[in-house]
């Protein structure tokens, strides 16, 4: 019977403490953590969650149970574009779910996965706010309206070819 | 305190405000239906989510429907437990829970027991609408050495979250995912046996369903049982005849130890033995460990490791492995009543009647579900033959007199054979909060003083419910401070205190259950009432003072073990088979 070992490289671990110690090593500060933690490294590997918890003094259990129920966070690293559809009301009802079919069937992945060559993640979110431009879209930053699913295979296009 | 009047039901009642509708339902007689709320008494243990409201009632001029367990009263409230939107409500919340919840009542574990269907019966459900549209999740059951998790079961009261977390401060589980996926699991989903959990089988105690049980020892038991060529020995736990009992519908604190005898000799054991004998053995060891320490201290050696802890309980044990390893070395080295148990029987007591271990199958019946996980610890066995073949709880012993068609109540009290069915009611004591440090007082004190205890055998300072407490006794002088802690919440504020260097004690007793074994994992449900805990621990006290010997060096088949096999205490034979060692268990962060 002997210890768990969790390996991390140290420039990681310095780097989750940085962020842990600007926010004064509190536990209730978990969720701003995670969030810069994701910022940084994309996502929240199982040993990114262990070296949080130990920096704050939680239980492992409790990271894992705030990772695994705020839909932003994520243990699958993103694509270089991430692509997310909002499935907000507005944008439900004007026909979000067809263009997120479409996606899947073209990217050949399901929500909250990522293509094998990297390049594409695919996420659902609620609402960015441009009800006008119902259905809505994201790829990294940058918003596209009014999308149909027949409009997907351009979106995709755009991005196919940069590396 | 500003108190307010509330009507319910056309009653009414004056509470002091910030009660919440469901307590003061209670204070005149209507129990509201509840699901996830989960009030310990006495314990300090709240778990109120608000998250079922299976307790939803109506509430004059409030549109919604409110959850009693946790809306607060306020004056000149008016309150319907019962009106037909409620029942409706209540009966589509149930519909809802069991839409996706697995129906093998039949066969489940909880059958019987289970508050989930406990409700289903009492709302008179008959069919459940809408369960085509559920998603069945697809969690795999996990076996652990001692706790068998079947998440598809899981209906989220979180009950095992506050159990955990809340008051052992163990941390292993959490609220995991959402939607028809939310459950309460391990860190990345892991089998509970790689995560820091104790198999305190706390979560288990509390869980309303059949999410949470035991592993399930019963089968084997009746294998070796039925195997001609097999001796089988039961030694029980001090805590199990206090609460076999409750089983057979016996009030709590129910005496049932000659029953309980009669009962093992009708199932077909061999030999039936008291854990309560190595109890004697565990004081004779611990309590000269400790006066070794305590003499050594007194004489001005720093090195030595002061508090001395107890380590007889395998839940606490694990706990220090996993969360304080750097203070591996202050507990007590003695190993536990049920492994010196194991251990005499399959060398002293094996020889006696000419039996190799191989063909002697010893059984243990505990109040515990560590235990189970204890007996297979690695250092317990010889040859890989383990020292305690395994651990039936008080549960499964219940079942297994049940299945047998034996009718406890009038069964005929019988005694427990000799050797190792010879006990004191210091070993007795064992069973509840403050017992095992109370026997060893009563011990060290007759060692280190010379003088008989006689009259004064009783320690009340050391007895009661309170999470930590504290006694100074005077041992002829020189004044011994005794600590006592059980929850492993408690038991931490305690370590935390000696990592600070602040504890004076000398030696500290630490059981991981609420109110001890009494209140162990693998007891008879107590549904959130902790007054059956307190009648177990009186009836335990009540055992103790029916004892004709009630300190454990003055038990003659201990002084006979140490003068035909031991030796002395403390001594090189006692050190191979009575001692133990602990590891570190902790999570480490590594560079990679």
């Amino acid at each position: 019977m002997s210890s768990i070992k969790v390996k991390i490289k140290q420039q990681d671990l310095n780097k989750i403490r940085e962020i842990c110690q600007a926010h004064g090593n509190e536990p209730g500060e978990l969720i701003n953590v995670l969030q810069q933690t994701q910022e940084h490294f994309g996502y929240l590997p199982a040993e990114i969650q262990e070296a949080v918890a130990n920096e704050l003094g939680l239980p492992v259990a409790k990271v894992y149970g705030v990772v695994t129920f705020y839909s932003f966070f994520t243990m699958i690293p993103q694509g270089r574009y991430p692509i997310s559809i909002c499935t907000g009301t507005a944008c439900y009802v004007r026909g979000a779910d067809n263009v997120l079919q479409e996606f899947k069937r073209q990217l050949g992945i399901a929500v909250g996965e990522t293509s094998e060559d990297g390049k594409f993640s695919l996420n659902c979110l609620r609402c960015v706010g441009a009800c006008g431009l119902a259905p809505v879209v994201l790829v990294g930053d940058k918003t596209y309206g009014r999308v149909s699913p027949d409009g997907v295979k351009d979106i995709i296009a755009e991005y196919q070819d940069k590396e | 305190m500003e108190n307010v009047k509330v009507t319910i039901d056309n009653q009414t009642v004056e509470v002091p405000k910030g009660t919440t509708i469901y307590k003061a339902a209670k204070q005149i007689g209507i129990d509201i239906p509840v699901l996830c709320y989960m009030e310990l008494e006495d314990i300090g243990i709240e778990n109120k989510p608000g998250g079922c409201r299976v307790c939803s009632v109506e509430v004059e001029g409030r549109h919604n429907l409110a959850p009693a367990c946790a809306t607060e009263v306020f004056d000149g409230m008016a309150v319907k437990t019962h009106t037909m939107r409620v029942i409706n409500a209540r009966r589509t919340i149930v519909e809802f829970l069991l839409s996706d919840h697995p129906k093998d009542c039949l066969t489940c574990k909880k059958s019987g027991n289970c508050e989930l269907q406990d409700l289903a019966i009492k709302l008179g459900i008959r069919e459940i609408p809408g369960q085509e549209y559920a998603e069945m999740s697809t969690y795999k059951t996990d076996y652990s050495p001692s706790i068998v998790r079947e998440l598809d079961k899981c209906i989220m009261c979180r009950r095992c979250e506050s159990m955990c977390n809340d008051f052992q401060t163990v941390g292993a589980l959490n609220a995991i995912n959402r939607g028809f996926d939310a459950a309460v699991a391990p860190a990345f989903e892991m089998d509970l046996q790689y995560s820091p959990c104790t198999y305190c089988g706390q979560c288990v105690a509390v869980c309303p369903t059949g999410a949470l049980t035991e592993v399930d020892h019963s089968r084997d038991l009746i294998d070796a049982i039925s195997d001609p060529n097999t001796t089988v020995v039961a030694q029980t736990a001090p805590a199990v005849r206090a609460a076999l009992g409750e089983e057979f519908g016996m009030e709590p604190g129910t005496l049932v130890t000659g029953k309980m005898v009669s009962a093992l000799r009708e199932l077909g054991f061999d030999y039936v033995f008291d854990t309560d004998f190595a109890a004697d053995l565990t004081i004779m060891e611990e309590g000269h460990e400790l006066l070794d320490r305590l003499n050594r201290h007194l004489q001005g050696d720093s090195d030595v490791k002061l508090p001395m802890l107890t380590s007889c309980c395998p839940a606490w044990v694990r706990f220090i492995e996993h969360h304080f390893p750097d203070m591996k070395d202050i507990p007590s080295s003695a190993r536990s009543p049920q492994q010196m148990f194991g251990s005499i029987a399959k060398t002293y007591f094996a020889d006696q009647i000419e039996t190799p271990r191989e063909k002697m199958v010893v059984v243990s019946v505990m109040p515990c579900l560590a235990k189970k996980y204890e007996s297979q610890r690695e250092e317990f066995a010889e040859d890989g033959n383990p020292d305690v073949d395994f651990s039936v709880t008080t549960r499964e012993l219940a079942h297994l007199i049940k299945e047998a068609n034996l009718d406890l109540k009038n069964l005929s009290d019988d005694d427990f054979d000799r050797p190792m069915g010879e006990s004191t009611g210091a070993g007795v004591i064992f069973g509840t909060t403050g017992g095992v440090i109370e026997a060893a007082t009563r011990t060290a004190y007759e060692l280190q003083t010379g003088q008989q205890l006689n009259d004064q055998i009783v320690f009340e300072q050391l007895r009661g419910f309170e999470g930590i407490r504290k006694a100074n006794v005077d041992f002829n002088g020189t004044p011994i401070n005794i600590g006592i802690a059980h929850g492993l919440g408690n038991a931490r504020k305690l370590l935390e205190q000696i990592k600070r260097g602040e504890s004076d004690f000398h030696a500290i007793e630490i059981m991981a259950c609420p109110g001890g074994c009494i209140g162990g994992g693998g007891q008879p449900l107590h549904h959130n009432d902790t007054k059956i805990l307190k009648a177990r621990q009186q009836a335990i006290y009540q055992e103790d003072q029916n004892k004709p010997i009630r300190k454990s060096h003055e038990n003659p088949q201990i002084q006979k073990l140490y003068k035909d096999f031991l030796g002395e205490p403390l001594g090189q034979k006692a050190h191979e088979l009575l001692h133990t060692k602990y590891f570190d268990l902790s999570r480490k962060i590594e560079i990679s």
